[in-house]
């Protein structure tokens, strides 16, 4: 008895190697395409922006005349604007998924409440944008502040954040937990202690994207009637404010080539604050992965 | 890598460097107001603006020059539009609404209903400007009637034959502002007489995608504010308009004068009169605004109104206050 059949082996060998390459080289592509869209766009912006960029442009004001125009207090606020969501929608966001994931018991309301959340995270932003002007300015009296704002975005990128949570903390291994009771501790200590260090990398993860989403929205902030030109800078949440994407968008709308440009320059503006953010958050992911 | 690196080291900079001039600031908060009207007068306060997108390029320049004048003015401008503002400005959050159409009916209830009292006052003139295809070589012009048939909705599809006699049997690709803005009300109201538009047409709230698309169809036509046709004139052909006394195409000259007729529209703001009479610097800005409208509008590519209008307009602030 033969357990192998060389011949058949061969002849069966082609065509599965081939489906292999055929694969492989497709999912090849599928990442090319997005890296080669990326990079002409990144090319040009770079090329069209650059001239524009330097130390003048970031601490001038918006300007009729290009060279002269800035975008120092847009880039301020929304510095102030993700100040104010990050935390807010951190805490709201992982608050919610730690009730829903420890302490909730798993009935048809908490179903349902996942359920509507899970929706929410494709509700169009504009959208959120109505809630906000209806809410925090004109009910709440917030105007068009910072707090209003940050409050708007924070409802907005809170199911992200909360789905993201979940998933992290569903995925610490069980045996975590249950070693913690056994030595006595209360579940407090157990998700301050053992789940919630364990979680905060697929936390971070949720935060980022929700973040760089956050920082990049304009249709709800016009919604909520933000100011274009503001020459002063925010002192308290309660202060009105601009923000970069905004500017940006004032720009390419604008009929001269130069203002073109100008918004180019502050795309790669925010492009790069967003890469600090999201280097900052990935620095404290990276720290709390080599605990486990 | 290194250039990055650099830039991010200058982001965080900028934000230490602005959270310590925060605490300076304060000190020019408290009100200097002292009597008398003189032009050294240090003023202080908040304005808010806000309204249509196509004066905001106007009221950029004027807030930019007036922060040398009265630095402790804060003025913020918004641009939500001729319709949004007007929302606000009824809402009594703003003290002045830009607009590039003159105020609506409804709206006018609006104000009155809320007890918001108003004055009108003109900044600027903009010829909207009908363009064709660079390559398009048999309109040479239309008429105010011709325009109607062409954008009126028939339920066909238009040909630019059934326009004209002679014109190719080709399909007509419309390009129009969006609904919201003050340049397709004021076509609407001029050209379409609030009958509804042709429904194939492409409609933006980017002028800049209009004049794309205008630029790579033959056998398109488009509408927009004069600035955007100024500055890409070179791929662009103007469409001469005869509104009843022979084809006149767009220019600084006969848009001022007012042969560009119908389509020279002047551009707005509207100011709330308690603002004005109460609150020394919203009169203080307006009258900035007026004697400077001209030279900044004409700046950023629009066509400023004959001397004697802005003192017009001036004599009615100055009764105001």
């Amino acid at each position: 008895m033969k357990y192998i059949d060389d011949r058949k082996v061969i002849s069966t060998m082609k065509p599965r190697m081939a489906r292999n390459m055929i694969f492989r080289s497709l999912f090849l592509l599928a990442t090319l395409f997005g890296l080669l869209v990326l990079g002409i766009l990144l090319y040009r912006i770079l090329s069209q922006g650059l001239g524009y960029l330097d130390l003048q442009f970031l601490q001038s004001l918006p300007s009729r005349r290009p060279e002269q125009a800035g975008v120092y207090t847009a880039l301020i606020g929304s510095v102030w604007l993700m100040a104010v969501v990050a935390p807010i929608s951190l805490f709201l966001g992982v608050g919610t998924a730690i009730y829903l994931e420890e302490y909730a018991s798993k009935n048809v309301i908490t179903t349902f409440i996942q359920i509507n959340i899970s929706n929410l995270a494709g509700v169009p932003s504009i959208v959120f944008g109505l809630l906000g002007l209806t809410v925090f300015v004109r009910a709440l009296f917030l105007g068009t502040s910072v707090l209003a704002a940050g409050l708007t975005m924070s409802l907005l990128v809170l199911p992200v954040i909360i789905v993201a949570s979940r998933e992290a903390i569903r995925a610490v291994p069980k045996e975590l937990r249950e070693a913690s009771y056994g030595l006595g501790a209360t579940k407090w200590q157990t998700i301050i202690r053992i789940v919630l260090p364990a979680a905060i990398p697929g936390i971070l993860t949720g935060a980022i994207l929700a973040l760089s989403r956050a920082i990049g929205e304009t249709a709800p902030l016009v919604v909520l009637g933000l100011p274009l030109f503001v020459a002063f800078l925010p002192k308290t949440v309660f202060d009105i404010f601009t923000v970069l994407p905004m500017q940006i968008y004032n720009w390419t709308s604008r009929p001269q080539e130069e203002f073109h440009a100008l918004a180019a320059a502050g795309i790669i503006v925010l492009l790069s604050l967003l890469i600090l953010l999201n280097t900052i958050a990935v620095f404290i992911r990276n720290k709390y992965q080599k605990r486990y | 890598m290194k250039k990055l690196s650099r830039f991010i080291l200058i982001l965080l900079m900028m934000s230490v460097i602005s959270a310590c001039g925060n605490g300076d600031n304060n000190a020019g908060e408290n009100d200097n107001n002292g009597n008398g009207g003189g032009g050294g007068e240090q003023l202080s306060g908040n304005i808010k603006v806000d309204g249509s997108s196509t004066v905001y390029p106007i009221m950029e320049a004027v807030v930019e020059e007036y922060g040398a004048e009265q630095p402790d003015v804060k003025v913020s401008v918004g641009s939500s539009g001729t319709g949004g503002g007007f929302e606000s400005f009824a809402a009594g959050e703003t003290q002045l609404t830009n607009a590039s159409r003159p105020i609506k009916d409804e709206e006018k209830q609006k104000l009155k209903a809320n007890g918001i009292d108003y004055t009108e006052f003109r900044l600027a003139f903009d010829g909207l400007s009908v363009v064709v295809n660079k390559e398009n070589d048999w309109v040479d012009h239309l008429t105010v009637d011709e325009l109607r048939k062409m954008w009126l909705e028939t339920g066909s599809p238009k040909k630019w034959s059934d326009i004209r006699k002679g014109w190719p049997d080709e399909e007509i690709k419309f390009y129009s502002p969006g609904t919201d803005s003050g340049t397709f009300d004021y076509f609407n109201e001029v050209i379409l007489e609030d009958k509804p538009m042709v429904e194939g047409a492409t409609l933006s709230e980017d002028d800049n995608i209009l004049v794309q698309g205008v630029r790579g169809d033959k056998n398109a036509i488009g509408y927009f504010g004069f600035a955007y046709y100024l500055e890409n004139k070179d791929d662009l052909k103007v469409v001469p308009i005869d509104g009843g006394k022979g084809p006149i195409e767009p220019s600084h000259d006969t848009i001022q004068s007012g042969e560009y007729s119908p389509l020279s529209r002047p551009l707005y703001t509207y100011a709330s009169n308690s603002a004005v009479k109460d609150k020394k610097e919203v009169y203080d800005f307006l009258q900035f605004t007026l004697q400077n409208a001209g030279d900044f509008s004409e700046d950023v590519g629009y066509v400023r109104l004959p001397d004697k209008e802005y003192k017009k307009d001036m004599d009615i602030l100055k009764g105001l206050k």
